[in-house]
């Protein structure tokens, strides 16, 4: 089994780099270089230590973000799922963050609280929280109800219903949300770099992209995605050790 | 005739909205014996279980479980679900040990005393298995050795068979003879069987609908001590079961 899913990974990233670098080689654009390039301009990046000094202005305001949404997000979701008065009042605010078409509010952003730091954390936090706390609710309101029932007949407490039950049979939609929004956050803390002011990986890719110098400006995005895909590997790992066993599928049939 | 009663319904009336589910019911429970809810669906049955559960409130009229009224559901009275509502995230150990969880029970006792009823109900060597891998039936086992574990005076059932397969269903219903045999608990037994209600009470509530009410008591005395496999034979059984029918056939579209 392992070695399947090992195979496919392989062949699908075969199948994608290939065909980048096909695309690249037929010259669609000279703005499009091959997957070659691209990474020979990823190596000097790392080489000389470039990447790196970004990545330490890039993860500033992404970890911060991150952070703030998922346990601020996951918190609000949890009380959005269990309350049906602060269901009505706070889900239309993150429905309507979810939908605003962020690059035109980021002005208000600076105007607000300037071109530092806090801006940035703020993106990403638009980007990543409403998918958290939008997943996390609907999660909570999904519990079923006869496991619930179960637990009060057996007299389990209020707490011990969120913790015992709710929680467990939320987690995966829950970590479901909170992979969305680390993805979403990727991007709002690149989109925060392009938008506001340009540092770290934002900077690399406006600055390559200003000289025409493509293939950096690809190899940052690239990273970019890599470090994505690690960080959401590692998301999934924890939640497996976290909540074993919720994933046996629900005994419902 | 003139046993104790562990449970006693008094009175109770319960609406949901306009419509009028109970009306008036009174009923007696008499202690370490079998009592069934019998009747077509729509009789209030399972609301009059979970109303002596704790789990409904009743609109008006009292619930009396050994000498107190019933507001929530309590350490005296033990429920199995007709869907079995076990955690899937849980393992049959922690699934049977869980109404002692709830109460606080230190990990290693509660599970010596899971394991020993997890043997009484014939699931030797399923401790560590997931709720998904059990037949249906082992898994009414897993809610049955939960509500033993427990200790209650009073086992509720709502109709715990009817997701499990005919044979197992009538393994069952012989091993419930003997338990009621063997633990000197009240059982309150919901079901919409009219064999299964003759094959195992004590005593038999006939309940009608619109409005609910309780139309006959019937108690069995021929058959009682005779040995499982000649019951469905005996006469008294037979005219039990037809005598049933002839009054609820007008109530069956």
């Amino acid at each position: 089994m392992m070695g399947r899913s090992l195979y496919l990974k392989i062949i699908s990233a075969v199948v994608v780099f290939g065909s980048w670098e096909i695309g690249g080689r037929s010259g669609v654009s000279f703005a499009f270089p091959p997957f070659s390039e691209s990474m020979v301009a990823f190596w000097v990046l790392v080489a000389d230590g470039t990447m790196f000094k970004a990545y330490a202005e890039t993860l500033k305001p992404l970890v911060v973000g991150i952070i703030i949404s998922g346990i601020l997000g996951i918190i609000l979701g949890i009380w959005i799922g269990l309350s049906e008065k602060f269901d009505w009042l706070i889900s239309p605010i993150f429905i309507v963050m979810q939908s605003a078409p962020l690059a035109a509010l980021i002005p208000l952003l600076i105007m607000a609280y300037g071109i530092g730091l806090t801006s940035k954390v703020f993106v990403v936090c638009i980007m990543a929280m409403p998918v958290i706390v939008l997943n996390t609710s609907a999660a909570v309101k999904n519990t079923p109800t006869n496991i619930k029932e179960m637990a009060k007949a057996y007299q389990a407490k209020y707490s011990d219903i969120i913790i015992k039950v709710i929680l467990p049979a939320s987690s995966p939609i829950i970590f479901a949300g909170l992979r969305l929004g680390v993805s979403a956050g990727f991007i709002g803390a690149i989109l925060s770099e392009l938008k506001i002011t340009p540092t770290g990986v934002g900077d690399i890719i406006s600055f390559s992209r200003s000289i025409a110098d493509y293939p950096s400006m690809y190899a940052a995005i690239f990273s970019i995605i890599l470090l994505a895909v690690l960080f959401l590997n590692i998301l999934e790992r924890t939640e497996k050790i976290l909540f074993k066993g919720s994933n046996q599928g629900y005994v419902s049939d | 005739m003139n046993k104790e009663n562990a449970v006693t319904v008094k009175n109770v009336y319960k609406n949901y909205g306009d419509v009028e589910a109970l009306r008036d019911m009174s009923l007696n429970f008499p202690k370490g014996e079998l009592t069934s809810l019998l009747g077509p669906s729509g009789c209030g049955k399972t609301t009059l279980l979970k109303i002596i559960a704790g789990l409904l409130p009743a609109t008006s009229g009292e619930v009396i479980v050994n000498g107190e009224i019933v507001k929530d559901p309590g350490p005296d009275r033990a429920f199995v679900f007709q869907d079995f509502a076990l955690l899937p995230w849980a393992s049959v150990i922690r699934n049977v040990a869980f109404g002692l969880e709830l109460r606080g029970v230190a990990k290693s006792e509660r599970e010596s005393i899971a394991q020993k009823y997890i043997g009484d109900v014939g699931l030797k060597g399923f401790e560590n298995s997931f709720p998904h891998e059990l037949s249906g039936g082992m898994r009414q086992r897993v809610g049955l050795a939960r509500a033993l574990s427990v200790d209650a005076q009073v086992l509720l059932m709502d109709e715990p068979f009817s997701a499990v397969d005919e044979q197992t269903r009538r393994k069952f219903q012989e091993d419930l003879l003997n338990l009621v045999k063997d633990q000197n608990k009240t059982f309150i037994f919901v079901t919409h069987s009219i064999e299964e209600a003759v094959y195992v009470s004590d005593q038999i509530a006939l309940l009608l609908p619109r409005p609910s009410r309780v139309s006959e008591i019937i108690r069995p005395t021929s058959f009682k001590n005779k040995d499982v496999d000649s019951i469905r034979r005996d006469s008294e059984y037979l005219d039990i079961v037809d005598r049933i029918w002839k009054s609820l056939r007008s109530y069956v579209e």
